[in-house]
């Protein structure tokens, strides 16, 4: 139940978990016999993945049907515009709050307590959720109780009741989540990446405070809802459904409303990272997490295909120059990867991310940026470009491989204003890719004088200390949770 | 407690460890299409092959089931199993190398150069720290050379050309897992690169992967707080069993670990009979199965190595473990229990389901809700494993101003209730359903059910009992409940396991300085 999991949300994705592989060609010599180059590849059996059937209706909302009758089970989800990044700077985690106590507070007709029994009992689940640039509602249930499990939702969607005693309970669980922040190595590595890529106040990478839930009220999170529910919905089902008769009940649902209303356009600015070293001290670790970060690009840039072909090669999987490098030939660290990232509306980050033991902490770092650096020095070959393809071509079956991520893929393009056909443009463009591309795009995008270097680390243990980097003056960045004032504040005190 | 080839950074990593894969039940039905959708062969090495066809989509997805893991690591050499793990992605005597026969004779002299700097630095008096050095030089000399034979990564690398996906691999007490998927059309590719690491390993950049291995240990268990303290309270709750030992390894003990030492855990656990493969996806078994057949018949044969001989011997006393460190506080506690065959198997797990699963839990609807002590309250089992006798364990995670004491105080009241009183009809009926639902719904997945196919072929002997358990599930009674829980969460069967907060002594500050 990911609603009562601590795991904080991961707003910023570095893009491409496609692998890469890359040898250094001196080392491949002619003679090897590559036996597994005999084994025969017959052609790919025919695959037209089933598309789901789009209905938008005059008001503007989207329909997505997407039969599947494998197994006797329907869902849904309902996609509303509008997520934390609309919040308000002095109630951040607002969006976080709504997203639990929309569905734990319940609806007028049913509170959220005596819906857990009757859908636990069903082995149904109606969950909310907040994201960056989202909420969302969505349901599922055996076949036979569609009808009841769909009306319920429908009555959360329209009806929510947002109780005080709920709100509060969400922000407890957002408490913990606040006061635990500093406790795991990776999550603050992570976190404070974030904030020097995108600014600590933007509303990509801030992060909610005490202070900043407290002020959250069950009237805010009213107001948010009836804010957002006008907006341009994007509803999608799938499963074991009578397509004739799921139209005509979502339509009995969605027709009707008012036509919808776009959310204002954003107007964000991403100065990126101010260049330099960045510590943090944390006393109970012997592991330095270090995070390389940059600002990254949107996904709408014509230069994505070849970006992700660069990533590939740089930090991909078992085959990338970073993998080889610091993993493999330098034994220095168990987990390193990354690369150029690109969000649909907004630019990702860059972000390289390398763990090693403490004394090993200027080395990798230095191995990692020098491999950065290379993207721009070292040529790429016509062996590695071709291996990278390879990689993200054979494996682009497995973007659309169930009938589950075919609907996804189709909804989160018409949530971003994408062609339904983006995914064949794509591909068409990562077949294209050459060498001078490759030269171009990393001479364009890869900058390592812009980059902010980030440890999370155990100061006394990393020797020789961060001044090795020659990154200048390192910055101490001050992690400390600020407690209110009054009573929370006298039990933190030894 | 698994250790795996590859990190998942981006995933959290402590739900993945403290939750076991749970597939109880399904129906006659069901199991009668599976039946007919799927093939299973045990070849004469002994190594059983499972193919199920699901053709959806021109994919498939493997599981390489071996049932061998860090609880068979020798004594003196914890993490020897997901050490060889590692070994298996690095290649064979055809892939992975440009010269294997001189690479051979390269590999014997680093073994010799690593016994005998072994053989001085271990030297309980008068070690000659400059021999000492000598022998490192030697030492490190020696793998220079025989890494110049070496095509790194190649073995992921053309399993990653041809579209691998999801390849990985992990290692878990009990047992070592290899999976990815693939297209259809590499089946007999994967076939060749699969039975060669099986049954054709070269200890190759044995002492770098262990590095590798030593930063793993340092990311999962030395630099998470979490991670330090599940292994104090397994090494606490077990005195004899293995369980009790770090899964991925002492670092003393990995440190010292030799690839010759690797060979012979393979040697002795990587044999037919100790293997199953499981093939989920687009394939036609009628022509694949002798094509399978042709590749993993080369996996040696041999005896089905003996599993361990150690009882846990019954707990007596309770016991506990405090750290008191500047973490949040944190409160976990296990009984044992019985192993997987033991025929209350099923009754553990409704107790799981009924303390512990979504918002009408006791745990959550009592900790969380109503006394609003704790964001989060679960109980799982088995613990850490489930092969031989493991632990119910209940964790909780207190909310600020709330200690482990009221955590424990807490979670006791919720034990209590099921040894005194029965569960209610409606509680033991949506177990029942659930467990059914969840079943139905990991069907769809190939790799998932690639690896609870293999699973189950390996613990059972069958892989139907992974709907054949159903008729477990329907029987227990809340009789059995009750009974269970008065048999096992008995205090002198407890072990628990605390993080205390402590405010840092030598507090190193940062000055300010935000960016």
């Amino acid at each position: 139940m990911t609603t009562l999991s601590l795991r904080i949300v991961c707003r910023v994705l570095v893009a491409g978990a496609a692998f890469a592989a890359m040898v250094p060609p001196a080392l491949l010599p002619a003679q090897q016999s590559k036996p597994w180059d005999q084994i025969p590849i017959p052609a790919l059996h025919p695959f037209n993945p089933q598309q789901p059937r789009r209905i938008a209706l005059k008001n503007g909302i989207v329909l997505f049907l997407q039969e599947d009758h494998e197994l006797p089970f329907v869902s849904g989800s309902v996609f509303i515009p509008g997520g934390s990044r609309d919040e308000d700077p002095a109630k951040v985690g607002l969006v976080d709050l709504y997203g639990q106590a929309w569905r734990t507070s319940g609806t007028e007709k049913m509170g959220g307590d005596a819906m857990d029994d009757l859908l636990e009992s069903k082995a149904a689940h109606i969950e909310t959720g907040g994201d960056v640039d989202s909420t969302s509602l969505s349901w599922d249930s055996l076949k036979g109780d569609t009808d009841q499990v769909y009306a319920l939702a429908m009555d959360l969607l329209f009806h929510p009741k947002f109780s005080a005693e709920k709100l509060d309970l969400a922000k407890q669980q957002e408490a913990t989540g606040i006061v635990r922040r500093n406790d795991d190595e990776g999550e603050i590595a992570g976190r404070e990446a974030a904030k020097l890529a995108y600014g600590a106040s933007s509303p990509y990478a801030r992060q909610p405070e005490l202070s900043t839930i407290a002020t959250v009220s069950v009237d805010d999170l009213k107001a948010w809802h009836d804010r957002t529910i006008g907006g341009k919905l994007i509803v999608a089902v799938s499963g074991d459904f009578d397509p004739v008769a799921m139209e005509a009940r979502l339509r009995a649902t969605f027709d009707a409303l008012p036509t919808a209303k776009p959310l204002p356009p954003r107007h964000d600015a991403f100065p990126g990272p101010t260049p330099g070293a960045y510590f943090i001290n944390k006393q109970d670790v012997n592991q330095s997490n270090v995070q390389i970060v940059g600002l990254g690009t949107l996904r709408s840039n014509p230069d994505v295909p070849v970006l992700a072909v660069m990533n590939d090669i740089l930090g991909g999987g078992f085959g990338s120059r970073l993998f080889q490098k610091v993993r493999t030939e330098l034994g220095l660290a168990y987990a390193v990867g990354g690369g150029y990232g690109y969000s649909y509306d907004h630019p990702g980050t860059f972000r390289v991310v390398v763990m090693t033991k403490s004394a090993s902490t200027v080395d990798a770092t230095k191995a990692a940026e020098a491999e950065i650096a290379g993207l721009t020095t070292r040529p790429f070959t016509q062996e590695e470009l071709k291996r990278a393809k390879d990689d993200i071509l054979n494996s682009f079956l497995f973007l659309y491989d169930t009938r589950e991520k075919v609907l996804a893929e189709r909804v989160r393009l018409e949530f971003y204003g994408y062609p339904a056909d983006y995914l064949e443009t794509y591909k068409a463009g990562l077949e294209k890719v050459t060498v001078p591309d490759l030269e171009r795009v990393a001479k364009k995008y890869i900058h390592p004088d812009k980059l902010a270097v980030l440890v999370v680390g155990n100061q006394p243990e990393i020797k020789p200390g961060l001044e090795a980097l020659d990154l200048g003056a390192v910055h101490p960045v001050d992690i400390t949770i600020p407690m209110p004032q009054q009573g929370a504040a006298a039990e933190k005190k030894p | 407690m698994q250790t795996r080839m590859f990190s998942w950074i981006w995933k959290g990593f402590l739900m993945a460890t403290l939750t076991a894969a749970i597939w109880p039940s399904a129906h006659a039905q069901d199991l009668k299409s599976f039946e007919q959708k799927t093939t299973v062969k045990v070849l004469p090495n002994g190594l059983t092959i499972i193919l199920c066809e699901r053709h959806d989509a021109p994919v498939f997805s493997y599981s390489t089931f071996i049932d061998a893991g860090d609880v068979d690591d020798p004594s003196g050499d914890s993490g020897l199993a997901h050490m060889f793990e590692h070994l298996a992605f690095k290649g064979t005597s055809q892939i992975g190398t440009n010269d294997y026969p001189d690479e051979k004779i390269a590999l014997a002299k680093v073994e010799a150069a690593n016994n005998a700097y072994e053989a001085e630095y271990l030297k309980p008096v008068g070690r000659d720290e400059q021999k000492l050095a000598e022998l490192k030089k030697a030492f490190l000399a020696a793998q220079a050379e025989a890494h110049k034979y070496v095509i790194p990564n190649q073995f992921t690398e053309v399993a990653e050309r041809n579209g691998a996906h999801g390849l990985n691999a992990e290692t878990g007490l009990d047992n070592t897992m290899y999976f990815w998927s693939m297209p259809e059309n590499r089946l007999e590719l994967w076939a060749w690169l699969e039975s060669a690491r099986l049954s054709d390993t070269v200890p190759r950049e044995f002492y770098k992967e262990r590095d590798v291995v030593l930063e793993e240990r340092r990311m999962r268990t030395d630099s998470d707080p979490i991670g330090r303290l599940i292994e104090q309270f397994l090494a606490t709750a077990y005195v004899a069993h293995p369980y009790g030992r770090s899964s991925i390894g002492w670092p003393s003990e990995v440190s010292q670990l030799s690839a010759t030492e690797a060979m012979a855990f393979h040697r002795k656990y990587y044999v037919g009979s100790n293997v199953v493969v499981a093939v989920v996806g687009d394939i036609k078994a009628s022509e694949a199965m002798p094509m399978l057949e042709k590749y993993f018949s080369k996996v040696p044969g041999g005896p089905k190595p003996e599993d361990l001989t150690t009882v846990e011997p019954k707990q007596f006393a309770e016991k506990t473990v405090t750290i008191r460190e500047a973490t949040q506080p944190f409160y976990i506690e296990g009984y044992h229990r019985p192993s997987y065959r033991n025929p209350d198997d099923a009754v553990y797990d409704a107790i799981q389901d009924i303390m512990s699963n979504g918002r009408v839990s006791r745990l959550y609807r009592s900790l969380v809700e109503k006394q609003q002590i704790a964001a989060e309250a679960q109980g799982f089992s088995p613990f850490p494993g489930d092969k031989y006798p493991s632990l119910f364990a209940f964790y909780a995670v207190p909310l600020p101003g709330h200690t482990p004491g009221e955590m424990r105080e807490a979670i006791h009241k919720e034990i209590d209730k099921l040894k005194t009183s029965d569960v209610t009809d409606a509680e033991l009926a949506m177990y029942k359903t659930r467990a059914r639902a969840d079943l139905l719904r990991g069907l769809a997945d190939n790799q998932g059910l690639a690896n609870a196919m293999a699973e189950y072929q390996t613990r059972y002997g069958d892989w139907r009992e992974l709907f054949l358990q159903l008729n477990r599930v329907d029987k227990v009674t809340k009789a059995d409940i009750r009974r269970v829980a008065n048999q096992v969460f008995m205090p002198s069967n407890r072990t628990s396991a605390e993080i205390d907060f402590t405010t840092p002594t030598a507090a190193a500050k940062n000055n300010g300085g935000a960016q």
